[in-house]
């Protein structure tokens, strides 16, 4: 390094000025998270036959994201209208969105959207509804200016939540039960103890729809669940990742927030329009916040406000601008409605059709489970070793906790995936 | 019972609130000299007409993907980015040690630079390092680090308000007597609010104490080729710096010298020693980033990185800024020479002298207020005056606002 810096010209100068230690000398290398590690392996592996299961976008049968020419159509009509505004949005966002969005959720007649107890924020994508959700928890929930936790996560859910509460200055993250291996499907006993024995006044962290292992609650166990946080003053913290995926429409993959409102819960809700209208790098996503008294809610927003402006000050204007023109339209919603309701259906194919095919193939284990499930996220089982196996011999990348995402799976490596499942669940275990 | 029923009304951003004062206000005179965002002479936001070109061709181009950006931004713009704040044939962007963070906007910026120093900077979670930003600042520098967990954000001197201009001696006296390793936030031209910036002279000294004191340099650059129209020249503090072997974080906004606002186009320029540490650093700034939004979003991104990328398009792109300066320069000349025209008490030489958007007129709260409330004209508390805000259609009755001002209210 030395010789090659001395041999630039006035290099040597720079060498004579930095000749102490870096500052950030300190600094170690981030481990790379798992998610970063797949990823990694796949690209740099060779085998023609790879497949990647492991993404969050959904995938169309081509094996593309989703692009609606339709939304195509929208932003090309967008970029030549003159009367759209490039000034400071306000911290907010774009307050159509805001209200389309609140709608989505909690539906147009919610009692709390009457009341006037709802605050709706457009954020900069999921993750920044999560994080914005947990500085206004930390800052403000309970009267406590730095409130630690416990916040409660699922277990398997996505290995960057934690972080995210952590990074808003919150360190107790622990895990509930939730995904019941042997029975493929939810935990409830586990979950409903768990939940009895958190500490009062805990946030639970809850996934309305498209959990990472596909495992949904049923409308009984959402009634046991907000029983259970009422009585013991648990918080919901609702998620929405892939809004709209699961049930083919907003407002039905929303139920779980609007049972919860009716029953005069207080409640936050971050949610990703991402997936459902393919805009992706335009990272659209919402935080709703329902109050119990409208007396609060300025105060409230006024602080949310705050938060925002040291974060990112404003949110990006142009994907919400896309989503509230769709929603705003009938016509437009209509259209784009028909493409959600096809990425929903499509999932549900592919899960009929890879059940069907590792049962032809009398693959170990029961795969009911594929199809009681809704939505592109699914957990197959696979333990550690299958996982590993899966990649290193037969090139096909899951997550580590052996979650994929069904949209990913298409006619042309349907046959492949199946197999290599088959293979990995039948094999030794690697030495 | 809310579990948020404690929670306290929060003290209104000011610049905010004088926007919506000017809006409710039905003056037919009015004007708005608050707001940081430019105007054109009809008082409009101007959309850059580069950037109308290149949001047609951005949307005509089916090849585009629309996939989630890397956590870090997108490439091409991360690097022309901090190439037009150290300069493409920088040395320091030759060695490979100059990386950089694609935020949202420059106060994305700042935050994922403050949460990576609160984390790793002078030891590991040090909270008690002391920030330093200039007394007067903008408003949101202080929030930014407080919110990423410092818990000793202060000032050092910069605004002499007796003489008008930069009080050096204080700026240097706080540099030799703060605390080693202090975190100085420094604005790399058209310092807002004053419009004063350093001399080059000035600029060599600062460096010779902070280079001694290892301090840590944090510029702000939200106003590059605002300040004299020329990019190269607006730089010249960064790269003076980069040269004198300084490692340094700049924040860069792209809101005001692109005009894209609401897309919230920032990156963090990051210069270490080494492409070792330089790795390092952004692997630690890849865990903040996906901690905070995930990935950034890609529009205007895109947009400044086919421009910046595309030698024609650059022309256009610095042909459009001088536009935008030039016209900041034609009020600044205009002001003074009418106020001079009208007798107006006291020297206006400042109006000229100071740089960029903003200007520090030296009327004091009282005077402020009869401004805002005898004239219809909105300006800060602070006495800045937004020079954007002032059209040929307004600027003799500004004028004339102060001049009445200052007779009326001392």
């Amino acid at each position: 390094m030395q010789s090659r810096r001395a041999s630039r010209a006035g290099a040597s100068k720079h060498a004579d000025k930095i000749t102490k230690p870096s500052v950030f000398v300190d600094t170690h290398a981030a481990a790379s998270n798992q998610e970063a590690k797949s990823l990694f392996a796949f690209k740099t592996d060779d085998d023609v036959r790879k497949v990647y299961l492991a993404g969050r976008e959904y995938l169309n049968e081509q094996g593309q994201p989703y692009v609606s020419p339709f939304i195509g159509k929208i932003k090309r009509r967008m970029s030549s209208d003159q009367t759209l505004g490039s000034a400071h949005p306000s911290s907010f966002g774009l307050a159509e969105f805001n209200h389309r969005a609140t709608e989505a959720v909690l539906g147009k007649k919610s009692s709390a959207i009457v009341e006037n107890r709802v605050l709706g924020v457009q954020t900069v994508g999921f993750t920044g509804a999560v994080r914005l959700g947990a500085e206004l928890l930390r800052h403000w929930y309970n009267g406590d200016a730095a409130w630690q936790g416990p916040v409660y996560l699922s277990s398997h859910c996505d290995d960057s939540l934690a972080g995210v509460f952590q990074a808003a200055g919150m360190p107790d993250v622990r895990q509930y039960r939730y995904w019941d291996a042997g029975r493929r499907g939810v935990c409830m006993d586990g979950l409903l103890e768990d939940l009895e024995t958190a500490p009062e006044r805990s946030v639970v962290v809850l996934s309305a729809s498209a959990h990472p292992t596909g495992a949904e609650l049923s409308r009984e166990h959402w009634a046991l669940i907000a029983r259970l946080m009422m009585r013991r003053q648990l918080f919901p913290f609702m998620l929405l990742p892939v809004a709209g995926l699961c049930h083919g429409e907003l407002e039905r993959d929303a139920w779980p927030v609007q049972y919860c409102q009716s029953l005069g819960m207080e409640l936050l809700c971050a949610q990703s329009f991402s997936h459902c209208f393919g805009l992706y790098g335009e990272h659209v996503g919402h935080l709703l916040c329902v109050l119990r008294q409208s007396s609060v809610l300025l105060a409230v927003r006024s602080q949310t406000e705050r938060l925002i402006n040291a974060l990112w000050a404003q949110p990006p204007v142009g994907g919400a601008r896309i989503v509230a023109t769709v929603l705003s339209n009938p016509a437009h919603r209509a259209e784009w409605q028909e493409g959600v309701w096809h990425m929903a259906a499509r999932c549900m194919l592919v899960r009929e059709r890879l059940r069907e095919k590792l049962r032809l193939l009398g693959t170990p284990g029961c795969w009911d489970h594929l199809t009681q499930q809704t939505g592109p996220y699914c957990c197959t089982g696979l333990n550690v070793e299958q996982v590993e196996y899966l990649s290193k011999r037969k090139h096909v990348y899951v997550l580590p906790n052996g979650c994929l995402n069904v949209s990913a799976v298409n006619s042309c490596n349907l046959d492949y995936v199946t197999e290599a499942l088959h293979e990995a669940l039948s094999a030794e275990p690697l030495s | 019972m809310s579990v948020f029923r404690d929670v306290t009304q929060a003290v209104p951003v000011a610049v905010f609130k004088l926007s919506q004062d000017f809006n409710n206000d039905q003056d037919p005179n009015k004007v708005n000299l608050g707001v940081g965002a430019y105007r054109t002479d009809e008082g409009l936001p101007w959309v850059l007409p580069v950037v109308k070109k290149v949001e047609k061709v951005i949307a005509h181009d089916d090849r585009l993907n629309h996939e989630y950006l890397p956590i870090l931004g997108l490439p091409q713009f991360r690097s022309w980015a901090s190439k037009i704040a150290l300069g493409a044939a920088s040395p320091a962007v030759q060695e490979d040690r100059v990386g950089a963070v694609q935020c949202l906007g420059g106060t994305g910026a700042l935050r994922i630079g403050a949460e990576f120093l609160r984390r790793f900077h002078n030891g590991s979670n040090n909270t008690k390092t002391p920030v330093y930003v200039s007394a007067p600042t903008w408003e949101n520098h202080n929030a930014v680090f407080a919110s990423s967990g410092f818990e000793d954000v202060r000032s050092y001197k910069y605004w002499d308000a007796q003489n008008r201009g930069l009080d050096l001696a204080g700026f240097l006296g706080d540099l030799e007597t703060c605390p080693e390793h202090s975190i100085f936030v420094l604005h790399a031209c058209a310092h807002n609010p004053t419009g004063t910036d350093p001399t080059q002279e000035q600029w060599m000294k600062i460096a010779e104490v902070m280079m001694r004191r290892r301090l840590f340099v944090f510029f702000d650059s939200a106003y590059q080729g605002f300040a004299s129209g020329d990019l190269d020249k607006d730089a010249w503090a960064i790269r003076y710096f980069v040269s004198m072997g300084f490692e340094m974080f700049c924040a860069q906004s792209f809101s005001k010298n692109f005009g894209l606002y609401n897309e919230r186009v920032g990156n963090l320029t990051i210069v270490a020693r080494d492409p070792d540490n330089l790795q390092r650093v952004l692997s630690q700034m890849e865990k903040i980033v996906r901690t905070t939004w995930s990935n950034p979003p890609s529009q205007g991104a895109r947009l400044v990185a086919i421009t910046l990328s595309d030698p024609g398009l650059f022309e256009d792109w610095k042909a459009n800024v001088k536009t935008m300066a030039d016209r900041v320069l034609l009020m600044r000349a205009q002001l003074q020479a009418k106020l001079q025209a009208l007798g107006t008490p006291g020297t206006w030489g400042h109006i000229t002298q100071q740089i960029g958007m903003f200007s520090f007129t030296g009327l004091n709260p009282k005077q402020v207020e009869y401004m805002v409330k005898e004239r219809h004209v909105y300006l800060m508390a602070s006495g800045r005056i937004n020079m954007c805000g002032l059209t040929t259609k307004n600027i003799d009755y500004v004028a004339q606002s102060i001049h009445a001002t200052v007779t009326s209210v001392q």
